[in-house]
């Protein structure tokens, strides 16, 4: 069984980014850029499934700019057999992304499919949920437990207060949340290894997808700041302002 | 113009951050209804009725609607979704995983975590982890949004006198199982709606620890109890504690931060609290740059006390 992964380039987890000042959006020139945390997540489990002998081929897809060829590498170097880049300079949007997805998903037909649960550049969190609306397969979202049993997907999911277990039927959508590994290093000699792993270019029009945006951004602005207070000097101090100034205990 | 908003509910009772949905929907203009999708719901369909802004419940009920899966739930909205300009949903683990299924089958763009209703198709919405702010506008002719409870007061929960119509239910699919879920039953405020949350950090060690220093001040405030996701990642706190750009967004009236540095991914879930304190032996801790009271001690030391006299 093959497995698909997608990944997304985005601005680095440590990175504070800054609004620009004409309110186009934020600055992402000479900005570190790396892959998204979950999408990490999620070549990870494929890796761990295919270790496990559950999957038998791990193929890594990203949308975007040339430069999301160094993501793929990145993917590659974890584990992932190979890499269809989906080149555009467009503004994708999580269901143009999805689109593309649905068309790569229905070429390769891979039984498990797995994203990470939210970008944290746009902080979506969609692109699983409309892959599988596409295709019409079940979805399991947030996912801290993946298993293939008898031809079925078991996974457990985050939820308020706890997880719930599900049973899909194959092809099957999963989006990562935290809990469900840790990935690995990616050690030099995996690096070099990805050099030489297949890595394909497709355009969206070669996939037959609109990717026209359907919402558009008019402005982007700071958010309002927050000022730092007061330092007090002991417990005492503390207790007294909350019951007295604030008056929230 | 008419909004559709997708409650959560057990079956029994509707979910807070549903109120917070319908206060959002009736910002946009028209009527607000209400989909009850569940089974033996009738109850929670009942108390859907009593919200005040609520035009109409449209009720569906149904085996497979039980549990809330997103396939299930997707079809009944997709089945009526014609007669609505705005379907609206809470940004909450129900929400999040059911929302872009519809705007996919609808052919839409999904608008996430709104925080404003700028027009009915213009809207503010928090991007890099709330370190931006984007104002947005959905060109299609229905949308499909969630909105972030902090960002809206909950509508009240009486007042209203909707009638509750029952729809006949799509069948459920056949591709997905609901096997069982194993919920942490505490008696604490939940963390999304609390008005207090006690947070422990990584400084905490342990679970143990959390246990040991944190519970005793959370049980003695009321409050529910929060973590950052670096105490998650070390596995002192379960993950549906986690507050941050991934986690949970809360807006309590007081939160307290113990051992918590303030990465820009904890701030994004927090820093719209009406009172933040900071616990922190780090005097420099970027905590203290949100915190409106700062207390630099050794939180061993210190939470303790406050429990004392608080």
């Amino acid at each position: 069984m093959k497995a698909l992964v997608a990944v997304k380039r985005v601005v680095d987890y440590n990175v504070k980014v800054r609004v620009k000042s004409d309110g186009t959006g934020v600055d992402i020139a000479n900005v570190k850029m790396s892959m998204n945390p979950f999408d990490e997540i999620a070549v990870e489990e494929a890796v761990r499934l295919k270790e496990k002998g559950v999957v038998t081929e791990i193929i890594a897809v990203s949308c975007g700019v040339t430069q999301c060829q160094e993501t793929l590498r990145t993917a590659l170097a974890i584990g992932a057999d190979r890499a269809i880049l989906v080149e555009t300079a467009a503004d994708l949007q999580p269901l143009a992304v999805a689109k593309l997805l649905k068309a790569l998903v229905d070429k390769e037909q891979p039984g498990i499919i797995i994203l990470g649960k939210q970008a944290i550049d746009d902080d979506c969190n969609q692109t699983g949920q409309m892959l599988a609306a596409l295709g019409d397969w079940p979805q399991a979202t947030f996912t801290s437990k993946v298993a293939i049993e008898g031809g079925k997907l078991l996974a457990s999911r985050e939820v308020d207060g706890g997880s719930e277990n599900l049973s899909l039927t194959l092809p099957a959508v999963i989006t990562t949340d935290l809990r469900l590994n840790e990935p690995r290093y990616v050690t030099l000699p995996n690096i070099m290894k990805a050099k030489k792993k297949p890595l394909d270019t497709v355009k969206p029009e070669d996939l037959g997808v609109d990717v026209n945006p359907r919402i558009k951004t008019l402005k982007v602005t700071e958010p309002a700041g927050r000022k730092a207070g007061i330092k007090v000097v002991d417990v005492a101090a503390l207790v007294d302002k909350l019951k007295n100034e604030a008056k929230v205990i | 113009m008419t909004s559709l908003v997708i409650a959560e509910h057990d079956n029994a009772s509707i979910k807070p951050a549903t109120l917070n949905a319908i206060t959002a929907a009736g910002k946009l203009g028209g009527d607000v209804h209400v989909l009850v999708a569940g089974f033996n719901a009738a109850s929670a369909a009942a108390a859907a009725a009593q919200i005040a802004g609520v035009a109409q419940v449209i009720h569906f009920d149904e085996a497979g609607l039980q549990n809330g899966l997103a396939e299930n739930v997707t079809a009944q909205v997709i089945s009526i979704a014609s007669n609505f300009s705005h379907i609206v949903f809470a940004a909450t683990p129900y929400g999040k995983n059911i929302a872009p299924r519809v705007a996919a089958k609808l052919d839409v763009g999904q608008i996430s975590d709104i925080t404003l209703v700028v027009s009915p198709n213009t809207f503010e919405r928090p991007i890099y982890a709330g370190n931006a702010i984007a104002i947005v506008q959905a060109t299609d002719a229905t949308k499909v949004i969630t909105v972030r409870t902090t960002g809206f007061d909950p509508a009240p929960e009486t007042g209203g006198s909707a009638s509750v119509a029952t729809a006949t239910a799509v069948a459920a699919a056949a591709s997905i199982q609901f096997l069982g879920s194993e919920i942490v039953k505490n008696d604490r405020p939940e963390l999304a709606s609390a008005k207090i949350i006690v947070s422990g950090g990584r400084a905490l060690g342990s679970s143990e620890k959390f246990t040991e220093v944190i519970f005793p001040l959370a049980d003695k405030l009321g409050a529910a109890m929060g973590a950052s996701r670096a105490a998650v990642d070390a596995g002192y706190a379960p993950n549906n504690w986690q507050v941050g750009q991934t986690g949970k967004i809360v807006a309590p009236q007081l939160y307290v931060a113990c051992g918590i540095s303030g990465a820009i991914q904890h701030l994004a879930g927090m820093k719209d609290s009406r009172v933040i304190v900071a616990i922190n032996k780090d005097a420099e801790a970027p905590i203290f740059s949100v915190a409106d009271y700062g207390l630099v001690a050794d939180l061993f030391e210190a939470v303790p006390d406050l429990v004392k006299a608080a």
